[in-house]
């Protein structure tokens, strides 16, 4: 059985569509998911005012002493490649936007997530929980330590799999300051085929979604390092 | 001006890493808020997260839905509207939406014809409020440009 490419070649929408956000076509139909959950009606324009208010603030109360290392959550280690993924969170204008709240989750390194739901038939390990948070410091800059995720099975179509990923969500200083989104690896051959990721339809915003192998940030004898810095989008008004 | 990380899915297993700990209390006094997230067929959204934002107060809350697409907040029963995003598998941008605990005579709501606006409004129910989200079809949920 060949894997198959995103079997999806049908319009593009303007990766600048103001109505759907930075370079995602929400309805795409290669993600079958889409379908019946992406919203059909135009969406409505607030006024000015209500893109501009400050959202949550998180400080150190909301982090746990190893929230920021995966690898050290339990008893024994997990198994695994020990990565290092880290880098900065700024505003469009290149401006760090310090104290952050970061969450990650991802798979296990066999491609499976500690989830009642994920019937994929690989090992759970006892040793990984797959979940971590931190704040960025007054630079912008976040740290985890982890180990990579394997890649997995899922239904979206015959013989479909989803690259390697981690799973971000980060909250900015304003309330549209908010994004979920996944940082992938570099290199990995499955990125043609993956609905999710082409769902990006510009390849250089697809390209931003990439981490980049950092050789100068490995620690010898020890753990890869990748550095993926992520821009928040403020409001449509301020691009 | 560099150009934003596009967004991607929350995906079905978000729960691991966004509801380890229960944050769906704005006000642990306040009352409940309660509702359902559903598709364009109507059915549940179980794989959903919902968060609210009353920014008059600064009280947020996030709540996972369960296998009927429920979410629950406590919230203040004084607050006018609460600002609110819906992830999901399926949507790979989050949808903003907003939450009128009371109908007020604002700029967005008088923006909106009867019907559409009145998807916008919690109604009580017994003892708490209630407002369901629908992502499409006739009665679909106001959502806003972000």
């Amino acid at each position: 059985m060949t894997i198959a490419a995103d079997p999806y070649e049908g319009p593009v929408v303007l990766p600048d569509d103001p109505s759907f956000g930075p370079g995602v076509q929400i309805d795409y139909p290669g993600y079958r998911s889409t379908r019946w959950r992406a919203p059909k009606d135009p969406l409505v324009t607030l006024p000015e005012e209500l893109h501009r208010i400050d959202g949550p603030v998180f400080g150190n109360a909301a982090l746990e002493p190893l929230d920021n290392d995966l690898t050290r959550q339990h008893d024994g280690e997990p198994l695994g490649e020990r990565i290092l993924v880290h880098g900065r969170v700024l505003d469009e204008r290149g401006r760090p936007i310090r104290d952050a709240l970061v969450e990650v989750w991802q798979a296990n390194a066999a491609g499976r997530y500690r989830h009642d739901v994920d019937r994929h038939p690989a090992p759970l390990d006892p040793n990984f929980s797959g979940a971590g948070r931190c704040l960025t410091d007054g630079e912008g800059r976040y740290a985890f330590t982890t180990i990579k995720p394997g890649a997995y099975p899922w239904r979206n179509h015959d013989n479909a799999w989803r690259p390697a990923h981690i799973h971000f969500s980060l909250f900015g200083r304003l309330f549209t300051e908010r994004l979920v989104t996944q940082m992938y690896f570099p290199g990995d051959p499955l990125f043609p085929f993956d609905p999710i990721l082409s769902a990006v339809r510009d390849p250089k915003m697809r390209e931003l979604l990439v981490a980049r192998f950092d050789a100068s940030r490995t620690e010898p004898e020890w753990a890869l390092a990748f550095e993926w810095d992520v821009i928040m989008r403020a409001t449509p008004f301020e691009s | 001006m560099s150009a934003p990380t596009p967004s991607q899915t929350v995906g079905p297993f978000y729960a691991i890493g966004l509801c380890r700990h229960p944050d769906d209390e704005l006000d642990p006094d306040g009352i409940e808020l309660a509702g359902r997230l559903l598709d364009g067929q109507g059915e549940p959204i179980w794989d959903g997260v919902v968060e609210v934002w009353d920014a008059a107060r600064g009280l947020w809350g996030r709540s996972g839905t369960d296998a009927d697409g429920r979410f629950r907040f406590r919230v203040r029963p004084d607050a006018d509207v609460l600002e609110a995003f819906v992830f999901a598998r399926g949507l790979l941008r989050h949808q903003r939406t907003r939450i009128y605990l009371r109908e007020v005579d604002d700029e967005v709501l008088r923006g909106l014809d009867p019907e559409r606006r009145s998807t916008l409004l919690a109604w009580t129910e017994s003892d708490r409020l209630r407002f369901d989200i629908r992502m499409q079809g006739d009665r679909a949920t106001v959502f806003f440009a972000h």
